[in-house]
């Protein structure tokens, strides 16, 4: 079967309390150096048959209908190469 | 002949129970309602309560979205029937985009709960009409996920057409745009907000206020006069 993977981000503009908890944490472990740190969902989808086009469409369409909230998330498709 | 008001059970509602009563202590029928049945049993008017609804997975309110019966209650308040969703109720209806913006996690990550003073700024819906335009009213308040967001051009809209309906006074507990705790459609007849109005319905609990009993006075008073 083979793996596409869905990434969700909150969108650049909207505020990650939860990353900047992250972030700020990480010093206080010994990780200096990080500016930023932004949180986000990873969804792996193992599909059954070809990953052709109409499939990667449908994906598309329950990324952006159900996987992300497009008022406050982006998100990316790609298939997971080398299985 | 008195109204008939529905209050939706998902898997994870907290303050299901409480609505039913608040609706009932209103004077109206309270009719109990299941995530996985279609059927609105003739109710006049819908309650989506508060809680954890399919444990907030994905995001708050994103999978209650697509149960059945809120299949119905999209097309229903679509055509007009009254809708009310209290804090987990409010991010199923942004969920559903049959109220704009989204809501996000509180922005000092702390759980919230706390009475908190509100002021009415639209009186004109089908759950406020009982209120005074600016009242100020006070009402429990209890999440995670309250930061009311929404885009800038939709924000001014919403300021434009009066639907901010409620904001929040004496300091903003979540980092919601602009003090925002409430809003409605351009129609007005769906309402959502964060604090839970079914909680202050009875002297005896609480700190004996009863500010949210006009949500549920107001639309008994709608409905049997329509």
């Amino acid at each position: 079967m083979a793996r596409v993977v869905v990434d969700v981000m909150l969108k650049p503009e909207i505020l990650d309390p939860q990353g900047q908890a992250v972030q700020r944490a990480l010093p206080r472990l010994g990780f200096e150096g990080i500016a930023d740190v932004r949180q986000g969902k990873r969804f792996e989808l193992e599909v059954e048959g070809p990953v052709d086009d109409a499939a990667l469409a449908r994906i598309h369409q329950a990324a952006e209908t159900f996987l992300a909230n497009t008022v406050i998330e982006d998100f990316t498709v790609r298939v997971e190469e080398g299985q | 002949m008195t109204a008939r008001v529905g209050v939706v059970t998902f898997p994870g509602s907290l303050d299901d129970r409480d609505a039913l009563r608040a609706v009932k202590l209103a004077g109206a029928e309270p009719v109990a309602l299941w995530h996985r049945d279609k059927d609105l049993h003739q109710v006049d008017a819908v309650v989506l309560p508060g809680g954890f609804s399919y444990g907030d997975y994905l995001r708050a309110g994103a999978i209650s979205r697509f149960s059945p019966v809120m299949e119905t209650i999209i097309e229903q308040a679509k055509g007009g029937m009254p809708v009310l969703g209290i804090c987990n109720g409010f991010q199923v209806l942004t969920e559903s985009h049959l109220l704009p913006g989204a809501m996000l996690r509180n922005n000092h990550l702390h759980f919230v709960c706390k009475d908190q003073k509100l002021r009415v700024e639209n009186n004109g819906t089908a759950w406020t009409s009982d209120y005074a335009q600016g009242q100020e009213i006070m009402i429990p308040l209890k999440n995670m996920d309250g930061r009311f967001t929404a885009d800038r051009r939709t924000i001014d809209e919403l300021e434009a057409e009066g639907r901010v309906v409620f904001r929040y006074l004496d300091g903003n507990p979540n980092g919601s745009i602009d003090d925002i705790a409430g809003i409605t459609n351009a129609a007005g007849n769906v309402v959502g907000l964060m604090p839970h109005p079914e909680h202050a319905v009875e002297p005896i609990v609480g700190t004996g206020g009863t500010d949210g009993t006009g949500f549920f006075t107001s639309i008994l008073k709608r409905l049997v006069n329509a």
